[in-house]
C-alpha cells in the first residue's frame, strides 16, 4: 500500500496522460496524504497539464511543417 | 562570451511552433500566421550574413517576425487593402441603427482578466520548452502537445518505455519550474 516517492512521481506523470490504473491512483492518493514533497509535485504537475491542454496552445500540423522545410531547403539551394 | 551560431535546417523543428503561437495572438488567423512564420524563415535565410551572434537565433527570428506582422497590418491598411474591407452590419430590422451600442462588449459577459492571461500562454509554454535539452523537448512535445502514444514515440527514438517516462518526468519538472517563474 505504501510506495516510494519515485514510484509516486511515476504514477503521477502517467496520470497526467490518463494512463494510470485505478490501483495506481489509489496508491498515489495514499502517498500524497502523508508526503508533502509529492503533494507539491502533484499540484504543479496538474497545473502544467491544465496549461498545455489549453486550446490556445497550438502547434502547426506536421504536414505543413514538412512543406515549410522543403520550401526553406529550396530557397537555401537557390542562394 | 560564446557567440550564437545559426542553422536554418533546424528552424522549422525548433521555432515554428513558438513563432506560430506568437503570431496567432497578434493576427488571429491560422493561415495568415503560418504564412508569416514561413516568410520570417525566408527573410531570415536572406539576411543570415547579418546575424552577428549577439542574440540567440530565436530572439533574432522574433525580431524579424515582429517586422513581418507590422508589414502585414500596413498592407491591409493601405488604400488597396482598405477598399477590400467589408462591413458586416447585421441588418435584421430590430437592431437597426445601433452601431456602437451593439459593438460594445458586455462587461459582465466575459472575464477580461482571464482573457488577457490566456493570450500569451502559448508563447510562454513554447519558450519554456525551448529551454529544455533538445531530445527532452521533442519527446515532451510529441507526448503532451501532439498526443502521440507512448509506443510510437519509443519506436521513433529507440528507447524503452521506462526510459521515456524518465525523460517525461525530467521535462515536466523543468517545465513546471520554468512556468512557475513566468506564469503560475
Amino acid at each position: 500500500m505504501f510506495i516510494k516517492c519515485n514510484d509516486a512521481n511515476h504514477i503521477c506523470d502517467k496520470n497526467q496522460y490518463k494512463e494510470a490504473s485505478l490501483v495506481e491512483k489509489i496508491k498515489l492518493t495514499i502517498h500524497i496524504l502523508y508526503c508533502k514533497a509529492c503533494r507539491k509535485y502533484s499540484t504543479n504537475n496538474g497545473k502544467l497539464t491544465k496549461l498545455v491542454n489549453d486550446p490556445k496552445v497550438i502547434s502547426i500540423d506536421q504536414s505543413i511543417k514538412n512543406t515549410m522545410k522543403e520550401e526553406l531547403k529550396k530557397k537555401m539551394s537557390e542562394q | 562570451m560564446s557567440t550564437n551560431t545559426i542553422d536554418p535546417n533546424t528552424w522549422v523543428d525548433k521555432y515554428s511552433d513558438y513563432l506560430f503561437n506568437y503570431t496567432i495572438v497578434r493576427v488571429d488567423d491560422k493561415e495568415i500566421a503560418q504564412d508569416l512564420v514561413q516568410e520570417t524563415f525566408f527573410a531570415g535565410l536572406k539576411s543570415m550574413k547579418n546575424f552577428k551572434g549577439e542574440a540567440s537565433e530565436r530572439t533574432w527570428l522574433i525580431s524579424i517576425l515582429k517586422r513581418k506582422i507590422i508589414d502585414y497590418y500596413r498592407k491591409i491598411n493601405s488604400n488597396k487593402g482598405k477598399a477590400e474591407v467589408r462591413m458586416n452590419y447585421i441588418n435584421d430590422g430590430e437592431s437597426e441603427g445601433d452601431w456602437l451600442e451593439e459593438r460594445v462588449s458586455d462587461p459582465f459577459d466575459k472575464n477580461a482578466e482571464s482573457d488577457i492571461e490566456n493570450t500569451e500562454l502559448g508563447t510562454a509554454i513554447f519558450e519554456c520548452i525551448d529551454k529544455l535539452p533538445e531530445k527532452q523537448a521533442n519527446i515532451f512535445k510529441m507526448k503532451t502537445i501532439q498526443g502521440f502514444d507512448t509506443e510510437t514515440i519509443c519506436n521513433e527514438y529507440g528507447i524503452t518505455s521506462s526510459n521515456l517516462w524518465v525523460i517525461i518526468h525530467r521535462a515536466r519538472t523543468a517545465m513546471a519550474e520554468c512556468l512557475e517563474k513566468n506564469w503560475f
